[in-house]
């Protein structure tokens, strides 16, 4: 099997697609770490049950993306070796400490607190579990600060030099961290974690609301969530746009990729909206453009000159029909964001936060908006880096594993159906969660559950309907 | 030059710190998985699930720390064993996969039979297996050419390196058996008496069979253990798993709560110390040594800042977290 496959190809299947079922458990879990920890300091501060009871409900999801992004988590930090041993050997003297320090401040943090947060309220009172949860929200915040400053080295390399055995070595630790487009991918991702979050929130809240407008637990979370589509999907807009201008800045070429920029505008390049780039031809057909209007926002004026692909030799080029369509859907996404966070003021304003079926509907048609945005964002500024690992310095195919293509496959398929089963379950786990609505007396995870045979109590069946 | 060599040996240490804490942490853990067949009751299995579902997750990090460590510290070993020990890696990882979602899931289920304990039986026997493989295929040495990996990915399939999958399994079978003696009462506790009984002489065949099989690996393993003066430093290691086994040998006789899963612990440690002794100074053996594969000083004087204040820490809040939840696991403690 695989006998005429490219290992290559293989190795960045398998990276691609065990990265995107990955990449969406942190970003719920780095948001709704937070989110419980809001919970949970409204509840001491204010005694009010609702948050109590809140706080139980989405712990028992919470618990479950948790070990589905730990198992799969542990998959990606092995997979550097296994699929990318020239990677981790050139890079390693530089990326290596970095992710090491994400498992020493973050992995452990998160890990020592979360059997506490989980189990722990009755043994050790409701202070000490408070410090538990916060250090599991903190936790998986600084996971987030050192993998993506990982990333972000490898997007914008700076602070290296080079030994005599071909490995990246640090020449200034602190330029390494904080290399140029790692402020603005930090802050990119923690608020689409924190919006994505707030978008399953938004949604299950709806959801509740739809079949029963008067259910406390399902207001307060549609309210607090909605707050929080309204306030931080423009600060994410400015966030992305101010991304996007470090991006021009020090990876021009992977905007060449996202706009669809084949060729170069000395007189001010147009903003295409739709099109289909056609890699071989070199050109986007059937383009549908506003002229000058890519100048405008890019260069902060409409005939500034924008070089384009046809000033890069074609093996140095990016994917465009990728990134040019990944780009456009979260970009899609994040409009839409926004405008379900003004709808929602709108309504809030008026005094219908808790009785616009049409919002509530929006709001649950918008529950995955988040993930597609996340997907699509990360598969843009992946793609985007290519053919490169390290931009520019280390090339995708000189970084892969000197592996045959049958063991590259196999393992491929291997994670592909395990995958699928496992999150088969977990989503479908998950799901069924959600549907319950948060009822008064709510309990934590099933460990402080009386003993009982399935995983959903009658009890609580018998208050759903 | 003199500061790079002492920096590679104190990370060896770290490294090796690492994944014997990994080992001991994570063997109790995959050993409670192993025995899982051998407990049919759902009562029990929920048990026996309690006595570590507040742990397991730290328990595990412990391995992306020894991963994330040697390719910060030794990037080469890195590159050349992970390629080298593809096919058990990639079984290990599906199979924590399996059993770590089987924490949760489990709960989860409907219907009788619960498929997620089949996960974690099944996910904890192919983790230790494929962990022990891969212990015996780097003992056994790859073939190495300039920088990269040069053999084939079913090179590391031999008998010595299932002979260590099999030792493993039954080690970390060991562990959790006297784990449950600690954690557990009743019924369950004698069970886990008697199957500790079974396991301590299983390991102690596997630790004489390893033993045996390594020197006859290579001449180097010989030399290292038996030649003159080394067998003084050496000796005393077998004579030391001697005596703890007369202390464990007591410990189960007398019925004591604690003992056997320390005395077990001190076994490991004794085996760990061994390997210790035959591996030293290579990273993969015969071929690359720790100074070879060691990264630049100032990745490893980086890292190490961060290691010698967060270690303690971690060791710290996991001992705070550990201790939240000692004691009996008891079938209704839980539910309040």
């Amino acid at each position: 099997m695989f006998e005429g496959w490219d290992a290559v190809t293989l190795a960045r299947a398998q990276f691609a697609f065990t990265m995107s079922f990955h990449i969406v458990f942190p970003s719920f879990s780095i948001g709704l770490a937070s989110y419980l920890a809001v919970l949970e300091a409204r509840w001491l501060l204010t005694g009010r049950e609702v948050f109590l009871n809140l706080f139980n409900y989405w712990l028992k999801i919470f618990a479950i993306a948790f070990g589905m992004g730990v198992v799969s988590g542990i998959v990606m930090a092995y997979q550097f070796g296994t699929n990318w041993s020239a990677f981790a050997d050139k890079t390693g003297p530089v990326i290596g400490p970095l992710m090491a320090y994400e498992v020493l401040t973050a992995f452990f943090l998160e890990a020592g607190f979360l059997g506490v947060m989980l189990f722990g309220l009755k043994l050790v009172g409701p202070r000490l579990h408070f410090l538990a949860t916060l250090m599991v929200a903190i936790g998986t915040l600084i996971s987030a600060f050192w993998i993506l400053s990982s990333n972000s080295w490898m997007q914008t390399p700076a602070g290296y030099a080079v030994n005599a055995d071909g490995q990246f070595v640090a020449a200034d630790w602190l330029k390494v961290i904080f290399n140029p487009s790692f402020p603005y991918r930090l802050v990119h991702m923690v608020l689409a974690a924190y919006l994505t979050t707030a978008l399953v929130v938004g949604a299950v809240g709806a959801f509740h609301l739809l079949r029963n407008p008067h259910l406390a637990g399902s207001r307060v979370m549609f309210s607090m969530a909605m707050w929080m589509a309204t306030l931080v999907a423009p600060i994410q807009i400015i966030a992305g746009d101010q991304h996007g201008l470090n991006t021009l800045e020090h990876q021009p070429v992977k905007i060449m990729g996202m706009e669809g920029h084949y060729q170069s505008h000395p007189g001010g390049a147009p903003l295409i909206l739709f099109g289909l780039p056609d890699q071989q031809e070199g050109k986007v057909k059937y383009a549908l453009e506003i002229p000058k209007l890519g100048s405008l926002i890019l260069k902060h004026s409409p005939d500034a000159p924008m070089p384009g692909l046809d000033t890069v030799p074609r093996e140095n080029w990016p994917p465009v029909p990728i990134t040019f369509w990944s780009f456009r859907i979260m970009v899609g996404m994040g409009f839409l964001m926004f405008g379900l966070g003004l709808f929602s003021l709108w309504c809030r304003w008026r005094g219908s936060l808790f009785d616009s079926r049409l919002l509530h509907v929006f709001a649950v048609l918008m529950g995955p908006a988040g993930f597609i945005a996340v997907l699509a964002g990360w598969i843009t500024t992946e793609t985007g880096r290519q053919p490169f690992t390290v931009y520019n310095l280390l090339r995708t195919s000189e970084s892969a594993s000197p592996l045959a293509a049958p063991a590259v496959g196999s393992s491929l398929l291997a994670f592909v159906i395990v995958y699928f089963v496992v999150y088969a379950a977990g989503v479908t786990y998950l799901l069924r969660l959600m549907a319950q609505p948060p009822h008064p007396g709510e309990v934590g995870p099933p460990h402080e559950m009386p003993t009982r045979t399935a995983g959903i109590t009658p009890a609580i069946e018998g208050v759903s309907q | 030059m003199s500061l790079a060599i002492d920096l590679a040996t104190v990370w060896a240490l770290i490294i090796a710190f690492a994944v014997f804490v990994y080992v001991v942490m994570d063997g109790f853990d995959l050993g409670l998985g192993i025995l899982f067949p051998l407990f049919p009751a759902k009562a029990d299995r929920d048990v026996v699930m309690n006595s570590v579902a507040p742990v397991w997750d730290g328990n595990e990090t412990w391995l992306v720390l020894g991963g994330g460590g040697v390719m910060a510290a030794f990037p080469l070993a890195y590159a050349v064993l992970m390629p080298a020990l593809y096919t058990p890696m990639i079984a290990m990882l599906i199979a924590l996969v399996f059993r770590g979602v089987a924490f949760e899931f489990r709960w989860r289920a409907q219907g009788e039979r619960n498929p997620w304990d089949l996960a974690f039986a099944g996910g904890s026997w192919l983790a230790a297996l494929a962990q022990g493989v891969a212990l015996g295929a780097i003992l056994q040495g790859v073939k190495v050419e300039a920088r990269h990996y040069a053999g084939g990915w079913w090179d590391w399939l031999t008998p010595f390196s299932i002979l260590t999958g099999v030792s493993l399994v039954i080690g970390y079978a060991l562990l959790g058996a006297t784990w449950l003696v600690m954690k557990t009462e009743g019924r369950l506790r004698d069970r886990a008496y008697r199957l500790s009984w079974l396991l301590l002489f299983a390991m102690l065949g596997a630790i004489v069979a390893v033993s045996i099989a390594t020197p006859l690996l290579h001449v180097q393993y010989t030399q290292r253990w038996f030649a003159w003066p080394n067998i003084i430093f050496t000796a005393p290691v077998p004579i030391a798993v001697a005596a703890v086994t007369v202390l464990l040998l007591r410990a189960l006789a007398n019925k004591y709560d604690y003992q056997p899963f320390f005395l077990s612990l001190a076994l490991f440690a004794l085996s760990y110390a061994g390997l210790g002794i035959s591996m030293y100074p290579f990273i993969v053996p015969q071929s690359i040594t720790i100074w070879q594969a060691a990264a630049p000083p100032n990745s490893q004087i980086f890292l190490l800042f961060g290691v010698s204040v967060l270690i303690p820490l971690i060791l710290g809040y996991t001992a705070w977290a550990y201790w939240v939840f000692r004691g009996k696991v008891r079938p209704e403690s839980g539910y309040h």
